[in-house]
C-alpha cells in the first residue's frame, strides 16, 4: 500500500511524533537549568552534572547494573538462542508445548508477578539448600537471564525462519556432520540476530526497576532502583542530567549498532548473490 | 528433510573411523549428544527460574501468615499422630474478596487498563495507517523513531511527565503565562495523569502489531469498493477495519497485559489517589510484609490475566504458521 497520505494522516503522524519526543527534549533541556526547582528556568548551567559525577552512590549504581548487565546479556544470548534452536530446527521434541509456553509468558507476564515469585524461590531456596546466602548481584543477574533468555529466543525463531534451511542442508548433502552444520553454517548465519539479543538483553536488565527490586538485598541499589527512590518524592535536577546522559548513550549506541548491522547484512547479501552468480 | 535422515552419518566417513583416536571419539560423542544439551539447558534453567516460583507462590497464597521468617505457615505438616498433612489455608483469597479496597483495585485496574488500551487505538491506529502510506524511505525513518523509545529507559520516560503534569510543571507554567489559567490545574497524582503515562509508554506497542497487519494489505481491494461505488467511510469500516482486526487484537492484548500489572506509572504519577492491582501488591509485600495476601494478589492478578495471554499466544501461534 502506498497510495500518498490524507492531511489527517499526516497530521496524526506529526502529533503522535511530538507526543513521543517532546517530553525527553524538555527532559533533556531542563537538565541544564541552573535552578533547583527543575520547571521554574534559572538559567544555563552544568551544576548537576558535576553533582552527579561527585557522587559516589550514583557511581556504585552505575557499576553494578552495567555488571549485571553484560552478564545477563551474556548469558541470556547463549540460553535463548539454545531455545530458539530447539525450538524451529529439533521438529517434536519431548515437552515442546510446555517449552514453547516458558518462552512465552515471560513476555506479557506482569513484572510485579515475576519478581514476588523469584523473590520466593530464592527465600524458599535458601531456606531449603543455604543458596543464594544473600540478595544482590547473584539474585539480580538470574531473575534478569530469566525473562531476557524469552526476548533472545523470539529473535532467533523469527531469524531462523527467515533463513530457511537450504544452506545447511546443501552442507549436510556435502557430508558434513550435524555439529559441524551447527558451528560453520548456523551460527555464523545467526550472529546478527545474537548481536540484536545482546543488545536488547542488556537494554531490558538496565531499565528494570520492578523485578530488581523484589530481588534486591540490602546495599545492592542498582541504577534504576537508585533513580525510583529519588524521584519517588518529586523532581530532581540531578535525575534529569542523568537522564540526558542516559538518552545520549542509547542514541549513539542504537544508531552504531544499527548502522553495524546494515553494513553485515549487505555484505552477506553481497556474497550470498556472488555464490549464487558463480 | 527429515530427522532421521539429519542424524544418519555418511557411509564412507564412518567406516574411516572404525578405529578412531580419542579426539575424534570425544567429537563423535559430542555429535550424538550436543542435541540434548541444547533442549537441556534452557529447559531446565526455565523449569526452575520461571515454572518453580509459580508453584511456590500458590503455595505461599493459601498459607498462614505468620510472625516468624519466613512469614507464612509450612503447606505441608506432621500432624501429633505422625500424619503426613497438607494445609490449605483459602483464608486469603475470602480476605481479598472480602475486603472493599481489593475488590475496588481490581475493578479500577480493569477500568484504566481497558480504556488506556482503547485510547492507544484510537491515537495509534491513524499513526500506523500513515506510516504504512508513507514513502519507503520516510516509512524506515517513522518506524525507527516509534522503536527508538522501547530502547530508553521507562522509567525515565514516566518521570518526564511528572515533569510536565506537575503543579509547577511545564504544562502548568505554560499555561498560565498565556493567561489561560490562573491558578496550576492539578494534574500529576490523579487518574489522568496514569492515563497519560500508560498511553505514552505503551503506544508503540500498538503501533507496531498494527503496522505489521497493514504492512501486508491489499489496496486492490480498497479500490476495487472505490470502483463499485463505496464511500471512503464505508470503505474503512467494511474493508480495512475488518481486515485489521489481527493487528488490533495483537496491540490490544500487548497494551492491557502489562498495563493491568503496572506498578511504576500508578505510582509515580498517580500518587495515592490511584488505586492499580500491581502497587496494591508491591505494597502489601514491602509496607505490609504480608506474604501470603500478596501472593493470592498475585495469583488473582494471574487469573485475571490468563486468558488474555492465551489468546495472545494462539494470535502468536498462528501469525507464526501463516508465515
Amino acid at each position: 500500500m502506498s497510495k500518498g497520505r490524507s492531511p489527517f494522516l499526516t497530521w496524526m503522524l506529526v502529533l503522535g511524533m511530538a507526543f513521543l519526543y517532546v517530553p525527553m527534549i524538555l527532559l533533556v533541556i531542563y537538565s541544564f537549568n541552573k535552578s533547583k526547582l527543575v520547571p521554574v528556568w534559572g538559567g544555563w548551567s552544568v551544576r548537576w552534572y558535576v553533582e552527579l559525577f561527585q557522587s559516589p552512590e550514583v557511581w556504585s549504581a552505575v557499576m553494578l547494573s552495567l555488571k549485571i548487565g553484560v552478564v545477563n546479556a551474556t548469558f541470556a544470548t547463549i540460553l535463548g538462542s539454545l531455545a530458539g534452536l530447539a525450538m524451529v530446527r529439533f521438529g517434536r521434541f519431548k515437552g515442546r508445548t510446555l517449552m514453547s509456553g516458558m518462552l512465552a509468558a515471560p513476555l506479557v507476564m506482569p513484572e510485579v508477578i515475576t519478581g514476588l515469585s523469584l523473590l520466593m524461590l530464592f527465600i524458599t531456596m535458601q531456606d531449603l539448600i543455604g543458596w543464594p546466602a544473600e540478595r544482590g548481584f547473584t539474585t539480580i543477574t538470574i531473575a534478569h537471564i530469566t525473562f531476557s533468555l524469552a526476548y533472545v529466543a523470539v529473535i532467533i525463531q523469527s531469524r531462523l525462519v527467515g533463513m530457511g534451511e537450504t544452506l545447511e542442508e546443501a552442507a549436510q548433502d556435502l557430508g558434513a556432520k550435524p555439529f559441524r552444520v551447527l558451528t560453520d553454517i548456523t551460527l555464523p548465519r545467526l550472529a546478527p540476530g545474537m548481536m540484536a539479543g545482546w543488545l536488547l538483553s542488556f537494554t531490558l536488565s538496565l531499565d528494570d526497576l520492578v523485578i530488581a527490586s523484589f530481588v534486591t538485598g540490602p546495599g545492592s541499589n542498582t541504577l534504576p532502583i537508585l533513580i525510583y527512590s529519588r524521584i519517588r518524592l518529586g523532581l530532581r535536577p540531578d535525575i534529569n542530567a542523568l537522564a540526558t546522559i542516559i538518552i545520549l548513550v542509547v542514541a549513539v549506541g542504537v544508531a552504531i549498532a544499527g548502522i553495524i548491522m546494515m553494513r553485515q547484512q549487505r555484505q552477506r547479501d553481497l556474497e550470498l548473490s556472488r555464490v549464487s552468480d558463480g | 528433510m527429515t530427522d532421521t535422515m539429519r542424524d544418519s552419518p555418511v557411509p564412507e566417513v564412518d567406516k574411516a573411523l572404525e578405529n578412531p583416536p580419542l579426539g575424534a571419539r570425544i567429537s563423535r560423542k559430542i555429535q550424538s549428544s550436543w542435541k540434548s544439551v541444547v533442549v537441556f539447558l534452557p529447559y531446565s534453567w526455565l523449569l526452575i527460574f520461571f515454572l518453580l516460583p509459580f508453584v511456590i507462590v500458590a503455595k505461599i497464597s493459601v498459607a498462614e501468615a505468620l510472625i516468624a521468617s519466613p512469614p507464612f505457615s509450612s503447606l505441608l505438616e506432621w500432624t501429633d499422630e505422625g500424619i503426613l498433612t497438607i494445609r490449605v489455608v483459602i483464608d486469603n483469597f475470602l480476605y481479598i474478596f472480602q475486603d472493599d479496597l481489593y475488590v475496588t483495585t481490581y475493578l479500577n485496574s480493569i477500568k484504566i487498563s481497558s480504556i488506556s488500551t482503547l485510547l492507544c487505538l484510537l491515537i495509534g491506529y491513524p499513526i500506523a495507517y500513515g506510516i504504512v502510506r508513507s514513502p519507503p524511505t520516510t516509512k524506515n525513518m517513522l518506524l525507527f523513531m516509534i522503536i527508538l523509545p522501547f530502547w530508553t529507559s521507562f522509567l525515565l520516560r514516566v518521570y518526564a511527565w511528572m515533569g510536565l503534569l506537575a503543579d509547577q510543571g511545564t504544562i502548568n507554567n505554560l499555561l498560565i503565562d498565556l493567561g489561560v489559567i490562573e491558578t496550576p490545574i492539578r494534574m500529576l497524582y490523579s487518574e489522568f495523569a496514569v492515563y497519560v503515562g500508560i498511553v505514552y509508554t505503551y503506544l508503540p506497542f500498538m503501533i507496531l502489531p498494527l503496522y505489521a497487519n497493514m504492512e501486508k494489505l491489499d489496496n486492490t481491494l480498497n479500490e476495487a469498493a472505490a470502483d463499485l461505488g463505496a464511500k471512503p467511510t464505508s470503505i474503512f469500516f467494511t474493508v480495512t477495519l475488518p481486515l485489521t482486526m489481527p493487528g488490533i487484537v495483537a496491540g490490544g492484548l500487548l497494551v492491557f497485559i502489562p498495563a493491568t500489572g503496572e506498578f511504576v506509572i500508578p505510582d509515580l504519577l498517580g500518587g495515592g489517589n490511584v488505586l492499580m492491582i500491581g502497587r496494591l501488591l508491591y505494597n502489601e509485600f514491602h509496607a505490609n510484609h504480608d506474604w501470603p495476601v500478596a501472593a493470592a494478589v498475585a495469583i488473582a492478578l494471574l487469573v485475571l490475566l490468563v486468558a488474555p495471554m492465551m489468546l495472545y499466544q494462539h494470535y502468536q501461534a498462528k501469525e507464526a504458521e501463516a508465515r
